[in-house]
Order: structure tokens, then sequence, then C-alpha cells
């Protein structure tokens, strides 16, 4: 692509429309936000078409000097293509969804919702750290308008809620950025993936940034922001919000805190295998005895990032390329299903689960496109979920049988909560009368569901396309990690930062060779 | 340096009160009708000071060669950055008051000279570099300061913020008083730099005591925790364009002021001066914070909000280095603009029949009234909270920087964790205009000249500040740098 700054055209694309829609009517604000995020998918496609898989690491890169040591600097490596893919995909589907469900106030939010992907393509592909913070942290300001102004009775709390809980995670990660660039003296990404900071400074640091994360992600026990912005916010704001506002955080951890602290990275795996398999199991269960829709598919995203989150800490290169088949699986799937609660809720303008009843009779197209989704949330073979989910358990079974048998309940309950769900909906006597009469699916729903539908069927049968421009980087990342991976089956070994800092020398670029070789013979022995 | 000299470096200063004298002339015959006059011929005056101190900021002026008066005034290009803001901060006080008096009571010329005699009192304030001359220009200040306070002689909570700004003011004046002459004691000079000399070594139970008692008397003017008190009350009754002239200016100036005695008669003790500047810093960021919560009065509300500014200010000062004190500057440029803008803001607050509205009730449902109102006002409260891309997050993120530089990474940490407490009430003003339905009070049309302002306010703190951040760097550092003597 030569100097071609596609990058940057695919963030001003939705900035200018932003700033159009806002003086523009309702109509035209629709539209142009269609266009402008078809434009930047179009572009999406063509980046992902010239990315030379096998290549360098970081393409499209582009950097100017900016005041004060700051770096407008872009480019992306294969995860961040990945996740860039998905934004600009999910983008139109949002847009379609509040063309009728969304009445007033049509061109602010509109120009919320491109500002946002603006933001969030920004996010993946900075590659100076501060302006990653920038994009990251202003991503709360259109989000914290979309769930106020637009959301549900709720909506007040729940937005202050997400706005208060991710700023205070991200402040300390900011000072933490300070203190990094200070010490290692560069402030981009790819130079700081390569630094070895001092393993006892990296345990501060990976909890600095550990905080922002979590929340993002989110974790148990900080997720409880997110059923309730879920359940307040209109059906676009939660398919964007799962989408990929919520692999902000896993994007954060494979880019962030494994690369730059793998010391610390092993020495807190024990608390993110802790919380992951409590989240899985807890927000299962939780999930398990909601009434609301809405809540329950929240609940059981929660319940997914905690896959994500334990494939990411298995320290191997299939737990790394389950959990990212699992971000964007989840991204897709539970778009897909807050899309179907947005169907029949647009109908009915209810999410209680009550008050639907035997769908598939009068709606037999929606109910098969609500199975599949339904299916692949709980991993069924062919769908994406389960080459991601397969993969992560995989990887972390490397590690740990302890958790990937606890993990692997998960699912079980998965299956539980969403088959219970989906018969409650879909299958039984049509009890009330308003829900039978429900018509089907109209063409703009046909056009939002289908897309999704295909690429989860071909993530599931061909993960190939997806896992391909990801390989060579999870590959250098398991390479970065080597040395402080922990070892073998059940009897969890986690790294000690102490022993490392006696072979340690500060400020080295290239790893210690001893130590990868050691855990490795590990590894082997073990299995 | 003979005298020929001396004024030449003190021109601004000669102007604008060459220019203060000759108006108060005009206002003792020409009566109330020559406000307007006045008032306008005030702001060409402050324009000509601006243009008189421009250069020295842009060359970087330091050393000996800026010394007036044998050492008693510095006409530096730290005093000269503060100089720049401290008019800036004047002409707008000026540009939205002759209206806001109209409608009141009546615009009285006065108002215009009291404002460029603060001003006086301001510029001698940041270039003094002697116990006395602060004294002075802090006293001519506070003079103009608590009649502005005052001004509106039928309203009683403008006597009353007048009276309560004076008592307490007086108090600070002999609070720091105090501790200058414990100084003076202890170091046998008044000069800046025979203070520093004299302090080399091992710090004097009494000098310590004497650095206390400044350091006192100063966070009174700053109004930092735990010498804040007056702050909401006189905030909230001073006339609103007096109000917005309070929290702009006379802090700038306070605080270059405190700069300058810390770094240059306290420099070769930081480390007795750290500690204190650290806790009022934290408790200004959280008493703030957690004041502000609970305020109906936007004012009030305001005035947390500069408690809380101040904090992050003083983060910077507890660095004491030249990045810290260079971020302190960034910071308060950026902080000026998003004040003046947020008090013209709620100036535009009007009723139908042209009263000044001054409650966040009165807010509801801005966005579907006046929406570009709301725009502005919700951009100036995102910033004043320190969210990206907005330029308040560009303040307190060099501030924060300086800090971590500075090794003072537990302040940094324990600081921007408090800054969220501080999120949440802006959160609520953008709340109440955004979510909530329509007061239907605010509909007065608003002042050209106020929308002028809140428009520049607003564009300056917008991303597109960003643009004047290598220029706003380059200056702030040249500034710092010259404030710290070679040692």
């Amino acid at each position: 692509m030569g100097g071609f700054p596609i990058l940057s055209i695919m963030l001003v694309v939705p900035l200018i429309g932003a700033i159009t829609c806002l003086f523009l009517e309702a109509r035209a604000a629709r539209s142009l936000a269609l266009l402008a995020t078809l434009v930047n998918l179009v572009l999406g496609i063509v980046l992902w078409r010239n990315y030379d898989i096998g290549g360098a690491q970081w393409q499209f890169t582009e950097s100017a000097n900016l005041f004060a040591g700051f770096q407008y600097a872009l480019g992306i490596d294969g995860i961040a293509l990945m996740l860039i893919m998905l934004s600009v995909f999910l983008m139109p589907i949002c847009i379609g969804a509040s063309w009728e469900a969304v009445k007033t106030r049509v061109s602010e939010y509109m120009a919320a919702f491109l500002l946002m992907e603006t933001l969030m393509i920004g996010t993946f592909a900075a590659q100076d750290i501060f302006l990653f913070y920038i994009f990251f942290e202003a991503g709360l300001i259109p989000m914290y308008l979309i769930i106020g102004i637009w959301g549900g009775d709720n909506r007040i709390y729940a937005s202050y809620k997400f706005f208060l809980y991710t700023l205070l995670g991200s402040v300390l990660m900011l000072i933490a950025m300070f203190w990094m660039v200070n010490v290692a003296g560069t402030s981009s990404i790819p130079a700081l993936m390569q630094y070895d900071f001092d393993p006892q400074a990296q345990t501060l640091l990976w909890l600095a940034f550990f905080a922002s994360f979590a929340v993002k992600m989110p974790m148990w026990p900080v997720h409880t922001w997110l059923p309730d912005a879920h359940v307040q916010a209109p059906t676009a704001g939660s398919v964007l919000l799962a989408g990929v506002l919520l692999k902000l955080g896993g994007y954060g951890f494979i880019r962030f805190s494994l690369p730059m602290f793998p010391e610390a990275s092993a020495q807190f795996a024990w608390l993110i295998f802790a919380l992951s398999m409590v989240a899985v199991v807890v927000t299962s269960l939780i999930a398990l005895v909601q009434h609301d829709m809405k809540k329950l598919i929240a609940y059981s995203s929660v319940a997914h990032m905690g896959i994500v989150t334990v494939g990411l800490f298995s320290f191997n290169i299939q737990g790394l390329e389950g959990a990212m088949i699992v971000m964007l699986s989840h991204g897709l799937v539970a778009g897909a299903l807050f899309l179907c609660v947005g169907v029949i809720y647009d109908r009915l303008h209810t999410r209680e689960i009550d008050r639907y009843g035997g769908l598939s009779i009068n709606m037999p197209a929606y109910a098969t496109l609500f199975l599949l989704f339904t299916m692949a949330s709980i991993g069924l073979p062919g769908t994406s979920g389960f080459v991601g989910e397969f993969l992560s358990l995989a990887g972390i079974y490397q590690v740990s049988s302890t958790v990937a048998f606890v993990c692997t309940t998960g699912i079980i309950l998965g299956a539980g909560y969403m088959l219970y769900l989906y018969r409650r909906v879909a299958f039984g006597e049509q009890k009330n009368a308003d829900a039978a009469a429900l018509p089907d699916l109209s063409l703009r729903e046909y056009a939002l569901l289908t897309p999704i539908a295909a690429v989860v069927l071909w993530m599931g049968v061909y993960p190939e396309s997806f896992l391909a421009p990801m390989r060579a980087d999870i590959a250098t990342l398991d390479a970065r990690l080597a040395r402080a991976a922990p070892a073998g089956d059940a009897m969890i070994r986690f790294a000690e930062p102490e022993t490392y800092a006696s072979t340690h020398n500060a400020g080295s670029i290239e790893p210690t060779a001893a130590q990868p070789a050691a855990s490795e013979a590990a590894i082997k022995e073990a299995l | 340096m003979d005298y020929a000299a001396s004024f030449a470096l003190i021109a601004p200063e000669l102007v604008l009160t060459i220019v203060g004298l000759g108006l108060l002339l005009v206002c003792a015959w020409g009566g109330d009708k020559s406000a307007r006059a006045v008032s306008i011929l005030a702001c060409v005056a402050l324009g000509g000071a601006f243009a008189l101190v421009a250069p020295v900021v842009c060359s970087g002026a330091a050393g000996p060669d800026t010394l007036a008066f044998g050492g008693l005034f510095a006409a530096d290009a730290f005093a000269g950055f503060a100089k720049l803001l401290i008019f800036a901060a004047s002409g707008a006080a000026l540009v939205v008051a002759p209206r806001y008096f109209d409608k009141v009571a009546v615009m009285r010329p006065e108002f215009a000279v009291l404002v460029l005699f603060a001003t006086v009192g301001m510029c001698i304030m940041v270039s003094a570099t002697n116990l006395m001359t602060l004294y002075m220009g802090l006293e001519l200040n506070s003079l103009a300061a608590y009649v502005l306070a005052a001004f509106l002689r039928n309203d009683e909570r403008s006597g009353e913020a007048g009276l309560k700004y004076f008592v307490l003011g007086a108090l600070a004046s002999g609070i720091l008083l105090f501790g200058m002459s414990l100084i003076y004691g202890f170091t046998g000079t008044v000069s800046f730099a025979g203070i520093r000399t004299a302090l080399t070594g091992e710090l004097s139970t009494g000098a310590l005591f004497g650095l206390i008692f400044v350091l006192s008397g100063l966070a009174f003017k700053i109004s930092a925790v735990p010498f804040h008190m007056w702050t909401p009350d006189v905030y909230e009754g001073a006339p609103t364009p007096v109000t917005a002239f309070f929290a702009s200016a006379p802090k700038v100036a306070a605080i270059a002021l405190t700069t300058r005695i810390t770094i240059e008669a306290f420099g070769t003790q930081v480390d007795a001066w750290r500690q204190v500047l650290i806790f009022a810093a934290l408790a200004s960021i959280v008493v703030g914070a957690l004041g502000a919560i609970g305020q109906s009065n936007i004012k009030r509300l305001l005035a947390y909000s500069s408690i809380n500014n101040v904090g992050f200010i003083l983060i910077g000062l507890a660095a004491a280095s030249v990045a810290g004190v260079s971020a302190m500057l960034v910071y308060l440029a950026i902080y000026v603009a998003m004040t003046v803008g947020s008090f013209v803001a709620v100036l535009m607050l009007r009723g139908e029949d042209g009263s000044y509205l001054e409650s966040i009730d009165d807010l509801a449902g801005l966005s579907r009234t006046r929406p570009v109102l709301a725009w502005c006002l919700m951009a100036l409260m995102f910033s004043l909270a320190g969210v990206p891309p907005l330029f308040g997050f560009w303040g307190k993120f060099v501030v924060f920087q300086a800090a971590v530089e500075a090794d003072l990474i537990w302040l940094a940490a324990l600081g921007i964790a408090a800054s969220v407490i501080g999120a949440f009430y802006y959160l609520k003003i953008v709340k109440v205009m955004f979510f909530d339905a329509p007061a239907g009070t605010a509909t007065g049309k608003a002042d050209a000249a106020h929308w002028a302002l809140l428009l520049v306010a607003t564009i300056f703190i917008s991303p597109l500040g960003y643009g004047l951040n290598g220029w706003l760097g380059w200056l702030a550092d040249r500034a710092a740098a010259g404030l710290f003597p070679a040692i």
C-alpha cells in the first residue's frame, strides 16, 4: 500500500461523518452514518486484503512527531487487524439496528456512534502508549451519552456506574504509563513490548494496568457495571458494548500486560485464574435465574470473558489463539443475541422472558437465527464459539487441569442457561396473545442478522482465515512469554520474580536464553 | 542599574497604573454615563500591557538583566507568562461585566478601574523578588478585590461576600506578615536571593515556622485546603463577572507568587515545604471534589471545582522541578480558559425576562432548548474532569508526568485516583443538561460578546487546543527554566 495512510483515513471518515451528522436532520443523519460506516467497512476489507501475512510485524505504520515527545504513531499487527475488522463489521449493523428504534435526537445519536468507531479503531491502531490512552479513555464520553440519553428507565445510574468504574480503572494505568515511559525513555508501544522492566517494578505496573483492563473486560468482581449498562443501553449500544468495547480489556492484556510484564503476569496468573473461575461459574449461575433477556446475555458475556482471560494467561499458543477467537466470536455472537433481543423488544417493548413464548410458531425465521446464535454462544462444533473455547481450554489444560475442569463446567452451565432461555422464548405454548401475534423478521432485520450468521459459521468451519494473520504475532508473544511461563499440569508452579531477578540484566532487549529452555523442559516433562 | 532601565522593565505596570489613575478622574467627573467608555479604555490598556509583556515571554528573558530597582522586582519570562494569563482573564471580566451590571443594577465605571488596580497588584505579586514587594502587590490586589466582591451595594449576598472576603483576607495577610517577620528575623534579609543564601544547611525551627506561616497565608489566597472556607461563600455572593475574575486572575497571581517564593527563596529547603504542599494538594483535591457533590448552585460548585484544580496545580509545584513548574504553567493556562468559559456559560443562562440564573436545576434539558450552549458547557465540564481528548486532560497529563518524573509516584497515584471523585459532579452537570427533561427556565437570549468568549474558550479546550500545545509547552518550559537559579 506504499505510503497510503489508510489507517488515518479510517479514523477520519467516521470523524467527519460524526461532525456532519450533528448539523443534519434525522433522515439524512441516518443515511450519512450508514454511508460512513460502510465506507469504513470497505476500507477495512482493503486493509485485510493488503495485510501481508508473514510480513513485517507492524504494517501500515504511520508516524509523525508531535509536541513534547508525543507521537502520532499508527500501525497494526494481526491481532489489531482482526479487532479492527470486528469493529468495522459491527458498526453498519449497529447503525441499521437503530434505524427505526431510535426516534429522539437521531443526529446526535448517529454522531456519537461514529465518534465511537473512530475511537475504537484508534485504540487498536495506536502505536504510542499515550495515544492509545487518549483513544481508550475518550470512548467514555460518547458511551456515557449513549447510555444516558437513549437508554432505558434506570439509565442515569447505569451511565454513572459505567463512567466512574472505567475512569478509576484507567487513571491508575496512566500513572503506570508515566513511570514506564520515564524509565524506558520511549513511548512507542512496539519498543516497550521489547523492553524488560525490573521484575519488582513489574508487579505494581501490572496491577495498575490490571485495574484498568479488568474493569473494561469485565472480570468478576468488577463486572457489575456491565449488566446495568447493557440492560439500559439501546440495542445498538449493547451490540457495540458487547461487540467491541469489551474487547478493549482483552486487547489491553495481550498488548500491554503480557508482553511488557511477562514475569508479573506469571506471578499473578493465579489471581487471573481464580477470578476467571469464579466468573465462569458464578455469573453462569446468575444468568440461569435472570428474568430479563438482556441481563442474561450480559452475564453470559462476563462468563465468556472469563474463558478469554484464562486463555490469555495460559502462556501458550493454543490458549492465546483461543482467547483471540473467543473474543472475536463473542463480539459477533453476543452482538447478534442482543440484536435478537432487540428485534422482539421493538415489537413488544419488554425484555421480560415470561412475556414471550412459542415464538417459533409465528416467527420461524427469527427462531432459526436465534437458535443458531444460541448454539454459537454455547459453543456447538461448527460455530465460532466452539473453536475459541476449545482452543482456550486446550491451552489452559496444559497449565492446570483443575482450572480447565472448572472452566469447562462453565460451558455446561452456558448450555443450561442459553437453552433454558431459548426454550422459554421460542418453544412451548403461545401463552401470551400479543407475543403470538408478532410478525416475523423484516427485510432490515434479515440484513442485520444474516451477515453475522454467515461469519459465525465461517469462523466455525474454517477458522484459519482468522487465525492466519494473527499466527506470527501470537508466536512472537509466546516466545517472549516463554521465559516466565508457569510449567506443567495441575501442579501450578508460578514464576518467582526473585529467581528471575538474579539472572536479569536491567535494560537488555534480548530475553535471557536459559529461562525459556528450562521451562520448556519442565512442560515436556509434565506432558 | 539606573532608574531609566528599571522604569523600562516595569513599563506594563506603569501603563496600567497611569491609565487606571486617569480613568479614575474620568469616573469622578463623568459619572455612570462614562461606564462603557471607561471599560473599553481599560481593555485597551490591558491590551497594551499584554503587547509589552509578550516579547519578554517569547524571548524567555531571565537573569540579572530583568531585575529592576536593585532586585526588588523581576520582569522575567516566568512573571511574563503569568501576567499574560492575568491580562487575558481581567480582560474577559471587563468584557462580560457591563451587560451583567446593566441588567442587575447599573454599570458603574469604577468597576473597570478597580479591575485595573487589582491587575497592577497582581503584576507586582508575580514579579516580586522581595518580601516587601510581595506584600505590597498582594495588598493592592486584595484591597481592590474586597471592593469588587461587594460591588453590588444593594445586594445582601454581595455585601456579605465582601465582608467575609475582607475579614478572612486580612487574617491571611496577618498570618503571612507574621511568617515574613519570622523569616526576616532568622535570615536578616527580605530579598528572596538573600533568604536563599541564608537558608542553606540545616533549617532552624524559627525559620521553619516562618516558612509554614508564609505558606499558610498564601494558601488562603490560592484557596487551598485547609484555608479554603471562604471560597464558596465569596464566589456565590460576588457578582458573577467578579467571580469569574476571582477564580482566574488572582488565582494565577497567587500561585505564581507561591511558586516564586518556594523555588527562589526556599529552594534550598525543598523537603521542608514539599510535605506541606503535598498535604495541601491532596486535601484540596479530595475536599474540592467531595464538597462539590452536594451543591445546587453552579457558582458554589465551580468554587469547589477551583479548589479541586488548585490541588492539581500544587502537585506540579510539589515536584519542584523545571518540568513541574512548566506543567503548572500549562495547567494554569488551560485552567484560566476553562474557568472563564464556565463562568461565561453561567452568565449566559438567563430567564425569559433576562434575569440571571444560578441553580443547577435551571440547566435541566439545556441540550434541547439551547444545544450549542449545552455542548460548549459539556466540553468544559469534561475538560475540567480531565477526560481526553479535551485539553483539560493535557493539563493533568503534564502535571502528573512531572510528579512521576520527580519520583512522587504515590502522590500522583492518589491524586489521580481522587480526581475520579471529581469527575462525579462534572458528570452530574452533563447529566442534568443532557438526560433530564427540559426545565424551560433558561430561555433568555445571551449577549454576542458572551458568545464570542464562550466559543473562544471552548475551542481552546477542545481537541483543537492541542494544536497550540507545542507553542504553549515551549513558552512554559522557558519561563520555568528561568525561575530556577543556576545551581
